[in-house]
């Protein structure tokens, strides 16, 4: 297959795949299978599905890295757009069916419950993201939108907090997306270490003393 | 040991109206010395046939709470029992191969009348009797649940503790085997329950037997397990196989497991929030708004007195 036609074949699968979550809760509200706790069920798996999807898009640039296959990359925005997405569902659905709109329910939870504070702390980062990933803002804002969408980071991180925080006592299914969250940060730090060798190299070329 | 017995909860609080008691008639037999369930067979038959068919009337049923009762389904789908898992839906789906006959149940520590006991001979002297409850767990959903026990201080009369027994510790049967949420140690088993003797002995404090007129399906704690309608939902300790009547307050489950957020008493309080959501309101399941939760769940007027000398907010 050729490279345009592998990376075709890609994003179907992940528009089919990103889509199935919506599809499955849109299904299960017809269907009655969201239990007799649809609320709750629906919030579980908006956000799980944010989780998911945010790590999957933070694994598209070391992929390219070990696969030197650099069409990847154009997986990222897609996911991370979905990402945004089920965010988005997932804060919409808490604010108008769990809070019914109550602002003083919603400020209330946002201040003192902790693991709503940095919940909705990671939605609000992941906002500027969203809005800056056309084309325009790309060019508008040069390297400065690199430096920008590494907020993507904060994002994960607060998300699995967040998730970690909500848990009673079965922890081994944040604990497990914190580990891969962690593994996909460290395979950074080589490279991060590598570009600032380069740029110090690159800055400090006169004052090279002589002994 | 003074053994306070509260003032009774009127029977208005706590009867189902019309629906799966027909009171009238119960007096009448009861009269005439003829019933020894509340509940006549013809009228539970036909509320379970209602039930497990979804007939839209269940959702008419109406507790003399004025708060509509949950039907079946909602009632035995929607579980928290860590013993088979810990997704809502965990338990129904896990507790399949889980057999909870033959059951033995052990009485133990300062009784006079100790002894390990098969279910039908543990049962056998008590008044099984049907009470409409609230059920508020401690995530901020509740239920109203028609269950069918008796209360827990007939047992304790008969077992008559001596003066050391301050508190009344239950102990969840152990069968990894059987319950594949054992194996998982998401929290450390046997799962562990207390209260302290006045409310083992308040006439609101229940051993349940079943649900709906039926017998307790596995996911909701078969075959006997506790309700105390004031508390959380946590302290409702299910599949018991063993009650000891101690001298030091138990340390429960999930007090041991986070003492932070849980601890002994677990009283209803909307005004003591637990440390990550508000526990000031609650969802019932099945209605979309939250409704406000109510001081000891509902049962204040007959529970309060009990704790005039309890700080609330530290004794969690």
């Amino acid at each position: 297959m050729t490279t345009r036609g592998s990376i075709r074949g890609l994003k179907v699968l992940l528009w089919v795949s990103a889509l199935m979550p919506a599809a499955w809760i849109g299904a299960g509200l017809f269907l009655g299978w969201l239990g007799v706790n649809p609320i709750e069920k629906v919030t579980h798996v908006t956000g799980l599905t944010t989780l998911i999807l945010l790590l999957i898009t933070l694994a598209v640039t070391p992929t390219r890295r070990m696969t030197r296959w650099n069409p990847v990359i154009q997986l990222r925005r897609p996911l991370g757009l979905f990402a945004f997405f089920y965010a988005s569902l997932h804060f919409s659905i808490w604010m108008a069916l769990d809070l019914s709109f109550q602002l003083s329910w919603i400020w209330e939870d946002i201040i003192e419950r902790p693991y709503i504070t940095v919940g909705f702390m990671g939605f609000v980062l992941l906002i500027p993201l969203a809005i800056t990933s056309t084309k325009g803002w790309i060019r508008r804002l040069s390297h400065r939108w690199t430096t920008l969408h590494r907020l993507i980071y904060a994002t994960a991180a607060l998300g699995v907090i967040h998730f970690y925080w909500l848990v009673k006592a079965d922890t081994r299914l944040p604990i497990l997306l914190g580990t891969i969250l962690a593994v996909l940060l460290v395979t950074r730090i080589p490279i991060w270490l590598r570009k600032k060798r380069h740029r110090q190299a690159a800055t400090s070329q006169e004052p090279i003393s002589v002994r | 040991m003074i053994i306070r017995r509260p003032p009774d909860i009127p029977s208005s609080e706590i009867t189902p109206e019309g629906v799966f008691l027909n009171r009238r008639a119960f007096i009448k037999q009861a009269a005439a010395g003829t019933a020894a369930l509340a509940i006549t067979p013809s009228v539970v038959s036909g509320l379970q046939r209602s039930i497990r068919s979804q007939d839209p009337d269940f959702a008419d049923l109406e507790s003399e709470l004025s708060e509509p009762v949950n039907s079946w389904n909602e009632i035995t789908s929607y579980n928290n029992f860590y013993e088979f898992g810990t997704a809502k839906e965990d338990p129904s789906r896990n507790s399949g191969s889980f057999n909870p006959k033959p059951w033995t149940v052990a009485i133990e520590g300062h009784v006079n009348n100790p002894g390990t006991f098969e279910l039908d001979e543990f049962l056998a002297p008590h008044r099984i009797e049907d009470r409409v409850y609230r059920m508020r767990c401690v995530e901020a959903w509740s239920m109203v649940i028609p269950w069918r026990g008796f209360p827990l201080a007939d047992l304790i009369r008969r077992a008559e503790p001596t003066g050391n027994a301050k508190f009344v510790e239950f102990t969840t049967v152990v069968r990894p085997d059987e319950m594949p949420g054992q194996r998982m140690r998401v929290l450390d088993f046997p799962y562990i329950e207390g209260l302290r003797m006045d409310e083992a002995m308040h006439p609101l404090t229940m051993l349940i037997t079943g649900v709906y007129g039926d017998d307790l399906p596995n996911q909701n704690g078969a075959p006997l397990r506790l309700v105390v309608p004031w508390k959380y939902g946590f302290k409702g300790i299910k599949s018991i196989v063993k009650i000891r009547f101690v001298e030091e307050m138990p340390m429960n489950t999930w007090w041991f497991t986070n003492a932070r957020e849980y601890g002994f008493y677990a009283n209803v309080n909307p005004e003591v929030d637990h440390p990550r959501w508000s526990q000031a309101r609650e969802r019932r399941i099945g209605e979309l708004r939250r409704r406000e939760t109510l001081m000891f769940n509902g049962y204040a007027d007959q529970v309060a007195n009990m704790y005039s000398e309890l700080d609330l907010t530290r004794w969690i």
